[in-house]
């Protein structure tokens, strides 16, 4: 209850900070225009008339010099004058050849700051009473009717020449009709470390496979596969910690990724979780960090070839090792491979038409502590995972795709199920009407010993992007 | 045993160091598009290997961001971007993936070809109704040639700066280009001339630049708005102003839908011209000029045919 209360406060502050920070940005071009009022608003307006003019003598330097260079060419070649008009080329010789079209440079509209938001609504209905334990994930379709599943706001640019930085908070509106902010992402980027290294340190998804470090918005299916929720719970695994990753110095793309992140919190169900929830129903205790083996420790090696101009895959292996929080010295291992194979014509218009089929493995070793009021014994289960996708932008703009997901593992703990079997079948179709919006339609067909009885849903879902939102990485 | 293995060791490292120097002494160029590839191999001669991320036949716009193009910028000494946000898709995360401080945003190393140059179509506001607007203006400038001339320029510069001994030779190329440059334009003009004035059809404000140097008039698109697919309203109003002001060529590039093209000129009887913004893209374009020379000379043709 304390816990819940912290909790709230938390996010009443967070809310808090949000809406100073919205409301300063709102207020940065009436500053611009105020008179200077109080006194630090007039130190900073001093400097910031220092900087406008110690810029503006830079300009003139520069223009002087544009100005000069084009001197130099005139003289070389006479120019045409200066007008909107178009200008015809001169025909005969005698006029010498004409000169570019020399004015300004053209990179304008970039800024300190990119901001974008993203929202991800759905609608549909499922044949479950149960909606919230069929669906693992936090961004799924949650009820009949209308779910909120994501609205993800991006504050992303360069820091200064070593550091990139990017924040994600995301807003959701949960079953009763109660508004959550979480803080997804806060982390920096290293740009220019030698040798082929990249430091990542913040909060940040930890890159364990494909799916893992991707946001909702570009996944291709409504919901996440089956495994991710199970392994990773409802929202994905990731925490506080540090990445490096290294280029190798290969022909290929070959990238070797290590990350160290705390190791406990709602984000990381697998291992020391939060106290008071359970793992295959032992509870969660406290647990010290006595060492660096008490953290989140992922290993990631991923490699990419091009099997020809139009086909090209990227594989990828991971380990997540760290300990869980059913006892002391109590440990989870989960180990994946994934495989993404891409295939696009050369002549691809929009980026249609494609192919891409991707699919991740994953096996989770716990050994949990014993349980003696629920009689259960210390143990170690193993369960695993996985799905494989494929998808096909038939024509510009269209998309059909098929989904097959499978979690289960030990018959040992049949009360549990976290461990029972559950299979998923999910074809979609979607269309994007432009690269920042689109439009979902997906079938899931539920079956496995985990649920009563088979179950269908189908799930509609509209994205809309707005503001200047990073590309995606292959 | 123990000296053996001491020596293997070295050897070892020696062949590890090895891997990570500069296999050869000539600059590696990565080009974003085909155009600028081909006037980095023309100023650079062998001084230089040039990589071209976007193949010419794929539309600009939407290139995947493929983990063998991170390897190349990885390597790059220089590379070669338009810089008026036709890569912004897809060269963000490929310079993340890089890491190579030498290629960052202003680097020695970056080539910015549109710094200096005039862009048309500048949006009054950032305002994605719009269509998919680029708020520094329209990239497709390198299809007016006047234009190469500025961005050569670039490219020798930084050329330079990283190899000055072969400065004379890309001081001479550079030199060798314009005179050759210069030539075709008279030529280009010439062919062109008897046409100013006419209108063409294009399906995307790609040919804002091109018609513009040759006093043609591309004002007429496809698209309704850029990026947005031509709806079925929107391509009747194009046939009618066809129809009406004799409109009787339309250009399509390798990349575009060649029958939403056909079904337009067909209501007119106008010819559909294959064309493309990419040296590459089209058989015996290997270099810029060839590439202006037979867009220009298919053109010309088409115009004259339906003159």
């Amino acid at each position: 209850m304390i816990r819940r209360d912290r909790g709230a406060i938390e996010r009443l502050w967070f809310r808090a900070g949000i809406f100073s920070a919205v409301v300063l940005l709102l207020q940065m071009p009436l500053f611009a225009q105020s008179p200077a009022p109080a006194e630090p608003e007039a130190t900073l307006r001093q400097e910031i008339e220092q900087m406008r003019a110690d810029y503006e003598q830079r300009l003139a330097a520069l223009e002087a010099k544009l100005a000069a260079l084009e001197s130099a060419k005139a003289q070389a070649a006479p120019a045409e004058p200066p007008s909107p008009q178009p200008q015809p080329i001169p025909a005969s010789p005698a006029d010498g050849a004409p000169a570019p079209l020399t004015l300004v440079s053209g990179s304008g509209g970039k800024n300190f700051l990119n901001l974008s938001l993203d929202g991800l609504i759905a609608a549909g209905g499922s044949t479950s009473s149960d909606i919230e334990a069929l669906q693992t994930g936090g961004h799924d379709p949650i009820q009949r009717g209308f779910t909120v599943q994501n609205i993800e706001t991006v504050f992303e640019g360069a820091v200064d020449p070593y550091f990139r930085a990017q924040v994600n908070v995301i807003l959701q509106i949960d079953a009763d009709g109660e508004t959550v902010v979480e803080l997804e992402e806060a982390f920096a980027t290293s740009t220019s470390l030698p040798k082929g290294l990249q430091l990542k340190a913040g909060q940040f998804f930890t890159e364990f496979g494909r799916l893992n470090p991707m946001h909702p918005h570009a996944w291709d299916f409504v919901d996440q596969p089956l495994v991710n929720g199970r392994f990773f719970g409802p929202d994905g695994l990731r925490s506080v910690g540090a990445r490096l990753s290294w280029l190798l110095p290969t022909d290929f793309f070959s990238e070797a990724l290590v990350t160290v992140q705390n190791s406990q919190g709602e984000t990381l169900s697998s291992f020391r979780s939060v106290p008071g929830e359970t793992l295959f129903g032992r509870e969660i205790v406290e647990r010290e960090v006595a060492s660096v083996s008490d953290l989140l420790i992922v290993p990631r090696y991923t490699a990419s070839f091009d099997l020809s101009d139009t086909q090209t895959v990227l594989l990828g292996a991971s380990a997540a090792l760290g300990p869980n929080g059913t006892g002391e010295s109590r440990r989870t291992r989960i180990y994946g491979v994934d495989g993404y194979w891409k295939w696009k014509p050369t002549n691809a218009f929009k980026g249609f038409p494609f192919f891409k089929l991707q699919g991740e493995l994953m096996r989770r070793a716990a050994s949990v502590a014993a349980a003696p009021e629920e009689e259960l014994p210390a143990a170690t289960y193993t369960d695993w995972g996985g799905y494989l996708q494929l998808n096909w932008g038939y024509e510009a703009r269209k998309v059909v795709g098929l989904r097959i997901d499978r979690v289960g593992g030990d018959s040992g703990n049949p009360g549990d199920p976290g461990l029972a079997e559950r299979w998923r079948l999910s074809p979609a179709w979607t269309w994007f009407p432009t690269e920042y919006s689109k439009l979902r339609l997906q079938y899931n067909f539920d079956h496995g010993d985990a649920l009563e009885r088979d179950e269908h849903s189908l799930w509609l879902q509209l994205e809309f992007l707005l503001g200047a939102h990073a590309a995606h990485k292959f | 045993m123990k000296p053996n293995l001491r020596g293997s060791l070295a050897l070892f490292a020696a062949t590890l160091l090895s891997a990570t120097a500069p296999a050869s002494a000539a600059l590696k160029v990565v080009a974003t598009t085909s155009e600028y590839g081909a006037l980095a191999a023309e100023i650079g001669g062998d001084r230089v290997t040039v990589t071209t991320i976007a193949k010419p036949t794929e539309d600009p716009h939407f290139v995947d961001a493929r983990p063998s193009q991170i390897v190349a910028m990885n390597r790059a000494d220089i590379l070669i971007e338009g810089g008026a946000e036709l890569e912004i898709g897809w060269l963000p995360p490929l310079l993340d993936g890089a890491r190579n401080a030498k290629i960052l945003a202003g680097a020695p190393g970056r080539v910015v070809a549109s710094a200096g140059v005039q862009l048309l179509d500048i949006p009054l506001a950032a305002d994605r109704s719009q269509g998919d607007t680029h708020v520094a203006g329209n990239p497709h400038f390198m299809l007016d040639p006047v234009n190469s001339r500025i961005v050569v320029e670039h490219i020798a510069r930084v050329f330079e700066a990283h190899d000055p001994a072969g400065a004379a030779t890309f001081d001479s190329n550079v030199a060798s280009f314009e005179v050759r440059l210069d030539a075709k334009l008279k030529e280009w003009s010439a062919a062109l001339a008897p046409f100013a004035g006419r209108q063409i059809v294009t399906y995307h404000p790609t040919w804002r630049y091109f018609s513009r140097r040759f006093g043609l008039e591309a004002n007429t698109f496809l698209e309704p708005k850029p990026g947005i697919p031509p709806s079925p309203p929107h391509l009747a109003r194009v046939m009618e102003k066809m129809r009406a002001e004799n409109i009787r060529v339309l250009l399509v590039e390798p990349y575009q839908p060649r029958k939403t093209a056909e079904a337009v000129a067909a209501h007119n009887n106008a010819l559909v011209v294959d064309v493309c913004q990419f040296p590459g893209a089209i058989p015996g374009t290997s270099t810029y000029l060839e590439l202006i020379d037979i867009v220009v000379r298919r053109v010309a043709q088409a115009l004259a045919a339906q003159s």
